[in-house]
């Protein structure tokens, strides 16, 4: 494909919320006020010192941060290559990286006078760190759950509701994240008066990616001046798993404009591409859903195809739209691995370093195993540890009790 | 340009009346009995269809019309399929003006120009496309306008007189208001709240406003078109719909009749209404 290179990678969206041809506001007529409305506030927030000021109190004293760069000495000596560490977003409060975007948007809505807040959720890490920061400033929260997920990810179904927070099991559909989605969107429809949509990935209307993705930012900015002072530089790549794709992006945005670092996103691969997966930019193509146009699973009628990984957070059967254009300018290189691959990386990475990761970054350890052992032993190599797997415990704990069967 | 829609409001206008708009889906439970209940529309007292082009996703949808998609979907329906529809209805109707509703990637995906181009021969004269507000006009509301279709735009209640200028800008045929907040098939409008919204919408537009969502019976329809250019049912026509399918979802001697009767004391209805004074 001959796409002119940008002079910065940086600078998307444009105006209407496009980055290239994806993004986009593709919503009913009764949400585009608030949308607009949203945008506004966001502008205002974002010009405004003191909303920096108080979201950098609480990323400190409420969400844990900076979170750590850790050497992963053994794991790099197993591989024999790259030298490679892992941003620790998993001892981010609530477990994952989540919190960081959920913090922003709450207090976008408390800026806009929202009192009821509203959440879609594929494993639960958005859901429970919706729930926490609902519970935290005093709001009503609502959840919208596949029923799949309500199943294969108890334990955060129960802290929710810990939290205060409203769980419904959505049983349209594939009953899994998209189908949640949908139902948010029509309960936005419904209550658009009071409520806040806080959706939990780079993907919706604009300015929904532009937002998310600036609330993330700060995995990425944190990594760049952490390796400044253990390594003395930039690291040479990164690597991060990619269901809508958000702590991807929040890693390797401040990262877009140095051209020696090398930037990977991991697909979940399921079955297998010629299988049941969730892969879009590996198996789909360009289409509209959701409020944003990007790469999409569906089938040759343009109807949206069933997507299937081993980790409820990256069943989705689309992507962040920026990711769509990174893609497609060459910019991040999209690979992807299988639930096989991601439940052998998921265990060794418990038993060589010690850390019981979630499902979902399993598949960027995974492709790391692969990527690492072909790099120099001088190759710094940056893996965004996105989640921890308390929450796939069970699970897990049950595929392989069954595999030992 | 004129189309079928122009040309059929101009003559309720000169009969005093509203337009009585049904809303199906297409492909509802398969082709060929959705081409019969089309077909037995217009003898019910349909003034305007609404087609549904079914999608996986209908995210404005409410539980009755996502289901309505999902058994087309699974009985084979696709886009080229809904256009063969209107070609088989336009072969004994040519007056009745029909109305494609539904979300945009099927179309994308499809192709925009050849889409038009096709809806228009297979017979056409509109879009609804929910999910495309003014903002995203180039994608398909603009070509459409070229290629000859009306692009009906829905306004709702919070579509304010500062919005509402560029929510028509492009709209024709006529404006579709959404009396509610919320999913297709939830709770009734108030009609004095519809009158408000509607003497609201005409103040910055010519064209005919028609009231959806919320509007089940008889007499909602009658109160309705007495301050709207018309009335448009859908969620409780597929409601009948789906009451007469048997246990595997399949059509029944009833399901065609059901629906058109259904339809017929609907019109009624709306013909009773005494039409607000211009």
């Amino acid at each position: 494909m001959n796409i002119a290179k940008p002079n910065s990678y940086r600078s998307g969206p444009d105006e209407g919320g496009h980055f290239g041809i994806f993004g986009g506001r593709f919503v009913a007529e009764t949400l585009m006020p608030l949308i607009l409305d949203l945008e506004k506030a966001y502008a205002a927030a974002k010009a405004d010192p003191a909303f920096q000021a108080e979201m950098n109190g609480y990323l400190k004293h409420y969400v844990g941060r900076p979170s750590p760069l850790y050497f992963a000495e053994r794991l790099t000596e197993h591989l024999g290559g790259a030298k490679i560490y892992f941003k620790r977003e998993e001892l981010n409060h609530t477990g994952s990286h989540k919190v960081n975007n959920v913090l922003g948007q709450i207090m976008l809505a408390r800026r806009m006078g929202k009192k009821r807040i509203i959440a879609e959720t594929g494993a639960g890490q958005h859901g429970v760190a919706t729930a926490t920061l609902c519970a935290r400033f005093g709001l009503e929260c609502v959840v919208y759950m596949g029923a799949v997920d309500v199943e294969r990810q108890q334990p955060n179904v129960i802290r929710m509701e810990m939290l205060g927070a409203k769980v419904f099991p959505v049983q349209s559909g594939t009953r899994t994240l998209k189908d949640a989605m949908n139902e948010a969107l029509r309960d936005w429809v419904t209550n658009v008066h009071n409520t806040f949509y806080c959706i939990g990935t780079v993907a919706g209307p604009h300015p929904y990616p532009t937002l998310v993705r600036d609330f993330q930012s700060v995995i990425g900015s944190e990594t760049k001046v952490q390796m400044q002072e253990v390594e003395g530089r930039l690291p040479d790549s990164l690597v991060a798993c990619i269901g809508g794709g958000s702590n991807a992006m929040g890693l390797f945005h401040p990262f877009l404009d140095d051209p020696t670092v090398e930037i990977f996103g991991v697909e979940a691969a399921g079955h297998g591409l010629t299988q049941l997966h969730a892969a879009s930019i590996a198996g789909g193509r360009p289409g509209v859903l959701h409020g944003n146009r990007t790469y999409l699973l569906m089938n040759e009628d343009g109807q949206i195809q069933d997507a299937h990984s081993i980790s409820a957070g990256l069943d989705y059967p689309g992507i962040g739209p920026e990711h769509s254009w990174l893609h497609e300018i060459g910019r991040v290189k999209y690979l992807s691995a299988t639930d096989d691959e991601a439940l052998e990386a998921f265990q060794l990475l418990s038993r060589l370093e010690g850390i019981i990761p979630a499902l979902e970054p399993a598949h960027a350890i995974a492709k790391v195993m692969e990527l690492a052992p072909k790099r120099p032993k001088d190759h710094l190599m940056v893996v965004n540890l996105s989640g921890r797997g308390d929450k796939d415990v069970p699970q897990v704990g049950d595929i392989l009790k069954g595999k030992k069967k | 340009m004129t189309t079928r829609i122009d040309t059929r409001f101009a003559e309720l206008k000169k009969q005093g009346r509203s337009a009585f708009v049904t809303f199906l889906m297409a492909g509802d439970p398969d082709l060929a009995t959705s081409l019969e209940i089309i077909k037995a529309l217009p003898k019910a007292g349909a003034d305007v269809i609404e087609i549904g082009m079914p999608f996986t996703d209908p995210m404005a949808d409410g539980p009755s019309i996502q289901a309505a998609g999902l058994r087309a979907l699974n009985g084979g329906m696709t886009l080229k399929k809904t256009l063969e529809l209107v070609r088989g209805f336009r072969k004994g109707d040519d007056a009745t003006p029909i109305v494609l509703m539904g979300y945009y990637n099927p179309i994308y995906i499809y192709g925009v120009d050849k889409f038009l181009s096709d809806a228009k021969t297979a017979g056409v004269d509109g879009l609804i496309i929910v999910d495309l507000p003014p903002e995203e006009d180039e994608e398909l509301c603009k070509p459409a306008l070229k290629a000859g279709l009306n692009f009906i735009r829905l306004a709702t209640p919070t579509t304010d007189d500062k919005r509402l200028p560029a929510v028509l800008a492009n709209t024709s045929g006529f404006v579709y208001y959404v009396s509610i907040t919320g999913i297709t098939g939830a709770a009734a409008a108030d009609s004095t709240a519809v009158s408000e919204a509607v003497a609201r919408i005409k103040r910055h537009t010519k064209l005919p406003v028609c009231v959806g969502f919320g509007i089940r019976t008889p007499d909602t329809a009658r109160a309705i078109a007495s301050h709207a250019d018309g009335a448009v049912v859908g969620t409780a026509l597929v409601d009948a719909l789906r009451g007469s399918l048997d246990s595997q979802g399949r059509a029944t001697a009833k399901t065609v009749n059901a629906v058109a009767d259904l339809a017929a004391s609907l019109a009624q209805g709306v013909r009773g209404a005494q039409q607000a004074a211009e």
